[in-house]
């Protein structure tokens, strides 16, 4: 399997013509890998695209998340990172007053989210306030490596496109890595079977092309 | 005591059969406690230690740093590591070794990248034979790196030290208890920057610089093996 | 937002000051006019408390330290039936700083003990040998407890030169046990240098601003015998192998002035 070039903390990246942008530190007008990652070339820019690394709130991304604690006005969600981020009843699709947030929302339930604020030093706030955005009822959540949540989605979505497909899902993904699947309880295995391998191989190339193979023959054997 | 105990054999090796600046054989492996952020399990000689990284919100809140994340490593004993019952939790011994531990980490880890949150390095080290706060901290590196936390590089380290006069790399158990001195050390390898190094016993200025020398000698060695064991957790996943 | 008010500003060096103090060490000079390797002016006040069975008082600048000894019958360790016993322990008095709290010791409080115990310890300077009572059953412990009353910098130096002092000017109160009071029986005269990183710079004898902006720590503890007994690198930070090699000759050459002047 061919994979892209793995460095490790410290090790010199060549930049040559491109930007560097991300996963990378300079010192005196070389750059260096702040991550046990690949290299990843576009047109343009040079990124070293980490393994593994916490999740990190980014305004707009949308987000699933589970609620942790319930205060008067707001409730704090976990959403798959270090930091915390805060649910404001005013955000939240209901009608809701002060003191009555359990009836919406409890301890442990998942809801589908946006990141609606987020600073400097990473407190940030959700909203349900977007369409789609809602309380998750049924189905799985799984959480992948956050630095893994591109490559699920794929290209343009292809890569989460083929696998709803193939298992006959419903699949969203967070883009903090906690990913909801709902469907036949077969199937939801499937999919989640399927989610694992691009996770796992997230750094080969050519990865499309093999899952589409996978779930086809998947699904001839069934 | 000291001195009259023969360190160095007849035929110039050391009493486990070590050339002085021959090191006993390390391990390192990744992923081994999976409800962590990032792991590592180090066996350097008899030595066997493991540990956990955690990265969240620093608590309680007044205990955050806004604008940098706290790195807070933990080096425990099992009871049973050493050769007598070792009483547990924290003792004066393990507080300071998780200072410099905490310290020395601090130095790699690209702390502003993570403001207000808190590394917490969790070390157990469950079987204790000489050198271990330097395993720790070549550990605790590779599993602050495996939970994807920033690092401008991976802390490397290991000891020297004096036996029967003569200057040796990698103290054993014996050598650390009646050799002349103990000199554990560990550097970022892409600068050569020390950021751990502490000293006792009775060394001349030349032998602490054979010391020293003996040990940068050594350390691209086991950052080779800090790597591969990030590597092999990568492969295996790859084989399943 | 979060914030963490601090109990007092003097824990909190400001921009504009870090900004001076390290342009100025830039130029080799320090904010007091010391050069990069100027110790400040040393004050010991020996037996302090006559109550201890030896003691000082030692200023380093504004930071001021007090060693007390104790002497007491006790039972060797198993693994040395024929040796003394000591015990050296630095109390960072709330009094002297507003981040130091009363309670268990602190990581910091318990680093610098270590590091000032293994200079005295290694260098050999108390003869635990002659300290026995009887083998294997009573000896002399010497409890070394000293406390910090004001901290301006460099705790590790002050308590290592107060801890010093006191142990030369220590008696063993053998008569207690029908015997002849005696000198503890000193070897060895170890000092510790202390240097902080500031910039590209090691500066001597750091005081609180300058521990302030520094990046790192380093402390050497030489004998007469001008070999090495203790190093610790402390605090966050980097040094390169010269900087360190440097570090030895300063606390080498400092030392020897230091021991020659107050320490004879």
């Amino acid at each position: 399997m061919e994979t892209k070039k793995i460095v490790y903390p410290g090790d010199k990246i060549e930049t040559g013509d491109l930007k560097p942008r991300n996963g990378m530190y300079e010192s005196n007008s070389e750059f260096f890998s702040e991550y046990f990652g690949v290299i990843q070339e576009s047109e343009k820019f040079i990124d070293v695209a980490p393994f593994n690394s916490p999740y990190l709130p980014r305004v707009n991304d949308k987000i699933i998340g589970k609620i942790m604690d319930i205060g008067p006005t707001m409730w704090t969600v976990d959403i798959n990172s270090p930091y915390y981020s805060l649910l404001h009843m005013n955000d939240s699709p209901w009608h809701v007053s002060s003191g009555d947030l359990e009836r919406y929302l409890k301890v442990g339930d998942y809801v589908y989210a946006r990141i609606s604020v987020s600073n400097e030093i990473k407190e940030s706030w959700i909203s349900m306030r977007d369409n789609g955005m809602r309380k998750l009822e049924t189905g799985r959540i799984i959480s992948v490596k956050p630095p893994k949540v591109p490559r699920v989605i794929g290209k343009g979505g292809n890569m989460i496109n083929i696998i709803k497909t193939y298992t006959d899902t419903k699949i969203i993904v967070g883009q903090n890595g906690f990913i909801w699947v709902d469907g036949e309880i077969e199937n939801v295995k499937q999919a989640i079977d399927a989610i694992r391998i691009v996770e796992k191989e997230a750094h080969t190339i050519g990865l499309t092309d093999r899952m589409e193979e996978y779930l086809k023959k998947m699904k001839g054997e069934n | 005591m000291e001195g009259n105990i023969k360190l160095i054999r007849d035929d110039g090796l050391r009493l486990d059969g070590r050339a002085n600046n021959e090191m006993r054989p390390i391990k390192i492996q990744t992923g081994v406690v999976q409800r962590a952020d990032g792991s590592a399990f180090i066996e350097w000689g008899a030595n066997k230690i493991i540990v956990a990284v955690y990265v969240r919100e620093a608590y309680p809140k007044h205990a955050q740093n806004i604008d940098r994340a706290i790195v807070k490593a933990r080096y425990n004993m099992s009871g049973y590591s050493v050769e007598e019952r070792k009483r547990p939790g924290p003792d004066r011994r393990t507080m300071e070794i998780s200072k410099v531990v905490s310290e020395a980490l601090s130095s790699a880890i690209v702390l502003e990248k993570l403001p207000r949150a808190e590394v917490d390095v969790f070390i157990q080290v469950l079987e204790a034979d000489a050198g271990t706060r330097i395993a720790s901290l070549t550990a605790s590196s590779v599993a602050v790196a495996d939970a994807g936390v920033p690092m401008r590089d991976l802390v490397v380290g290991c000891t020297a030290g004096k036996a029967d006069g003569k200057v040796v790399l990698d103290l054993s158990k014996d050598e650390d208890n009646f050799g002349q001195a103990d000199i554990p050390m560990a550097i970022l390898p892409r600068t050569g920057k020390v950021v751990l190094l502490q000293l006792d016993g009775d060394v001349t200025e030349e032998e602490f610089n054979e010391a020293t020398s003996m040990m940068m000698e050594a350390m691209p060695r086991i950052s080779e093996l800090q790597k591969n064991a990030l590597m092999d957790k990568y492969s295996l996943e790859d084989g399943e | 937002m979060v914030s963490k008010m601090p109990m007092d500003a003097s824990a909190v060096l400001s921009e504009i000051r870090k900004g001076f103090i390290l342009e100025s060490i830039k130029t080799g000079k320090r904010l007091d006019g010391r050069s990069l390797d100027d110790y400040r002016e040393i004050k010991i006040t020996e037996n302090f408390v006559p109550k201890a069975a030896g003691s000082a008082m030692v200023e380093i600048g504004k930071t001021k330290v007090v060693a007390g000894i104790k002497v007491e019958e006790g039972d060797p360790f198993e693994d040395s039936p024929d040796s003394g016993v000591m015990a050296l322990n630095i109390e960072l008095l709330p009094m002297a700083f507003p981040t130091f709290e009363s309670g268990p010791p602190s990581e910091q409080a318990i680093e610098y003990s270590r590091v000032v115990d293994r200079g005295i310890r290694e260098s050999k300077m108390v003869d635990t040998s002659k300290l026995v009572i009887e083998s294997g059953k009573r000896v002399w412990m010497i409890f070394v407890d000293i406390d910090v009353l004001n901290y301006d910098g460099n705790i590790i130096d002050a308590a290592t030169l107060a801890a010093v002092t006191a142990l030369k000017n220590t008696v063993v109160p053998a008569s207690k046990i029908g015997q002849k009071d005696y000198a503890l029986p000193i070897n060895a005269t170890p000092v510790s240098i202390t240097m902080a990183k500031i910039g590209d710079e090691l500066v001597c004898d750091p005081d609180l601003e300058e521990e302030q902006v520094s990046n790192g720590r380093i402390t050497v503890t030489i004998s007469e015998d001008h070999n090495i007994h203790a190093m610790q690198k402390g605090d966050i930070g980097e040094f390169s192998l010269d900087e360190i090699r440097k570090a030895i000759k300063t606390s080498s050459n400092i030392g020897n002035k230091l021991r020659e002047t107050y320490l004879r």
